[in-house]
């Protein structure tokens, strides 16, 4: 008992790993994505999204595969499923109970697809455990700038996008009475987390995307009301999550996502007990 | 209460809040009315009844700018409706919110202000930040200006949503059964605020609603519309049996018991279950 637990949590030549070109390159990847993923997940939590991030994190997975079998790249493969499953998942339904059973059903479909194609995939098999679970190796320089120029483009739209975006997520039929086009909306937001996952998938591993897209918002949203405020909260958690797990795994040389996962998992039960003890005094 | 001010005295013809000539809404073949003529008046209330489907709700998305007429001409402050115009203040109906959606009370009424609006808003934000503050303390919401507005009551999230349409500041009042589900208290309570608001700035009001009794005592002109008949005029002229019956084209008897009506007969009139589809 006492072993595994001295193997999971050591930090035997951490400060040479670190410096490490290919540690220095997760280091920045997990920066980015948690920002973005910080930045969305307030409104993620406000649209009851959850599922359909869930949903889209397997197509990305999907799109990940087939780019696999086919040569070439993953990141592509996996923004193309994630955007097609954004898509897919906005176009077919737009109200929340019937949004669920569609994302359920593609879901499903998707991932039984990524299986069979990771099966007929010949290679070297920690690409294929890279995609479900995430690999701080999978990021390499080109990968860097996949998610610079991706990030980029998410943040900006969002930063146009921002009031009317809360609006419809928060307030949709008022937003639909004010002329907000709460319809176009739905898709384009697909489309950022479509975008966003795809990212999030080859560091922290499709099963885990929740972890950064979800929970951050979720416990942000535990403790404050304020829209900024969450977002804020959101990127903070976001961040520590994935640089303190990317931190955490390299010198025992575990997955990154267990521990980004175990990480905001710890942050959200902490917000939820904040919350507890506040409303008990107030 | 907003501070009382007086309001412009208009010399010669006051232009309408809120015009209609010969207004025509239909869907292929159906027609949900025709020839629909009404001027509402600057602080006029103007109660909006019928039957589900005869078309109250097409009315005010017709008035929002969200879908145009079929034939005739619409004006709002004297021009076209358009979308997220800030001539129009919309009041919705109550409903149940998450109670752990991430939003305060004062970004709700704030969404009302510039919540269509493109960009982050980090300009202007110490003016937008008065007028907040300045709707929410009209409407006594200054308390839970702070608190997440899906732990609010019922009754307090309908204040919300009165500031939220008034913050802008409009000439006309669009409210679509804003006391659907709510207690007699709450109802009293939302129908004040929105009377003193007309009377304080001259903002025109059109309310749609299954129950005219609770506001029965501001109305100064009711619209019933049934099936494609419609009849505009004071509610003396138009909620009486006579009226009523030609309007349903069955026998309606309107009974007066002390200062409440009594409709007898239209089915879905005076009862509170029907739920109005929301304007989308």
């Amino acid at each position: 008992m006492n072993d595994v637990f001295g193997r999971l949590l050591t930090f035997d030549g951490i400060g040479e790993l670190i410096g490490l070109p290919f540690v220095q390159n997760a280091l920045i990847a997990c920066a980015v994505l948690g920002l973005v993923a910080g930045a969305l997940a307030p409104l993620i939590v406000s649209r009851g999204m959850a599922f359909a991030v869930h949903g889209t994190a397997e197509l990305a997975f999907t799109g990940g595969a087939a780019a696999l079998l086919i040569g070439v790249s993953v990141g592509l493969g996996a923004v193309a499923g994630a955007v097609v499953a954004g898509l897919v998942f906005g176009l077919l339904g737009l109200r929340q109970r019937e949004r669920d059973s569609v994302i359920g059903v593609v879901l499903a479909f998707g991932l039984g697809l990524g299986v069979l194609m990771l099966a007929l995939y010949s290679g070297r098999a920690s690409n294929k455990f890279g995609l479900l679970t995430g690999s701080i190796v999978s990021v390499d320089s080109t990968n860097l700038w996949v998610l610079g120029i991706v990030a980029l483009l998410v943040v900006g739209v969002l930063a146009v996008l921002y009031r009317p975006l809360l609006f419809a997520s928060t307030d949709p039929d008022v937003a639909l009475a004010r002329g907000v086009p709460v319809r176009v909306l739905s898709l384009v937001f697909a489309v950022l987390i479509g975008l966003t996952t795809a990212l999030a998938v080859p560091i922290v591993g499709a099963i885990l995307v929740l972890s950064v897209m979800i929970a951050p918002g979720a416990a942000a949203a535990r403790v404050t009301a304020s829209p900024l405020l969450a977002t804020v909260l959101a990127v903070v958690f976001a961040e520590v999550a994935l640089l303190g797990g990317t931190v955490l795994s390299l010198a025992p040389g575990l997955p990154v996502s267990g521990y980004v996962a175990t990480i905001a998992f710890l942050i959200y039960v902490g917000c939820r007990i904040v919350a507890r003890a506040r409303r008990r005094t107030a | 209460m907003a501070a009382p001010t007086v309001p412009a005295t208009t010399t010669g013809v006051a232009p309408a809040a809120l015009s209609l000539r010969g207004a025509r809404v239909s869907f292929g073949e159906r027609t949900l009315w025709d020839g629909l003529d009404l001027d509402v008046a600057p602080g006029e209330f103007v109660a909006v009844l019928g039957p589900n489907g005869s078309g109250k709700t097409t009315l005010m998305r017709v008035l929002l700018g969200l879908l145009p007429l079929s034939a005739g001409e619409v004006k709002v402050a004297g021009e076209p409706p358009r979308r997220g115009s800030p001539s129009i203040g919309y009041v919705p109906q109550q409903k149940a919110l998450d109670p752990d959606l991430p939003l305060r009370g004062r970004d709700l009424v704030g969404l009302g202000l510039d919540g269509h609006k493109l960009g982050l808003g980090i300009r202007g934000r110490r003016a937008r930040r008065a007028k907040v503050d300045a709707a929410l303390a009209a409407v006594g919401g200054s308390g839970y200006a702070h608190a997440p507005v899906g732990r609010l009551s019922g009754g307090e999230q309908q204040r919300l949503r009165v500031a939220q349409a008034l913050v802008g500041d409009p000439d006309v009042l669009l409210c679509d059964e804003p006391l659907l589900s709510l207690d007699l208290a709450h109802q009293r309570t939302v129908t004040e605020l929105i009377d003193g608001r007309r009377r304080s700035a001259n903002t025109a009001v059109l309310f749609v609603t299954h129950e005219i009794n609770p506001v029965l005592p501001l109305v100064d002109r009711v619209l019933y519309l049934v099936n494609g008949r419609f009849r505009v005029g004071p509610p003396s002229e138009v909620m009486t049996s006579a009226v009523l019956s030609e309007l349903y084209r069955t026998r309606v008897d309107v009974l007066r018991v002390r200062d409440r009506l009594v409709v007898v007969g239209a089915d879905s009139h005076g009862e509170h279950c029907h739920g109005e589809e929301p304007v989308q």
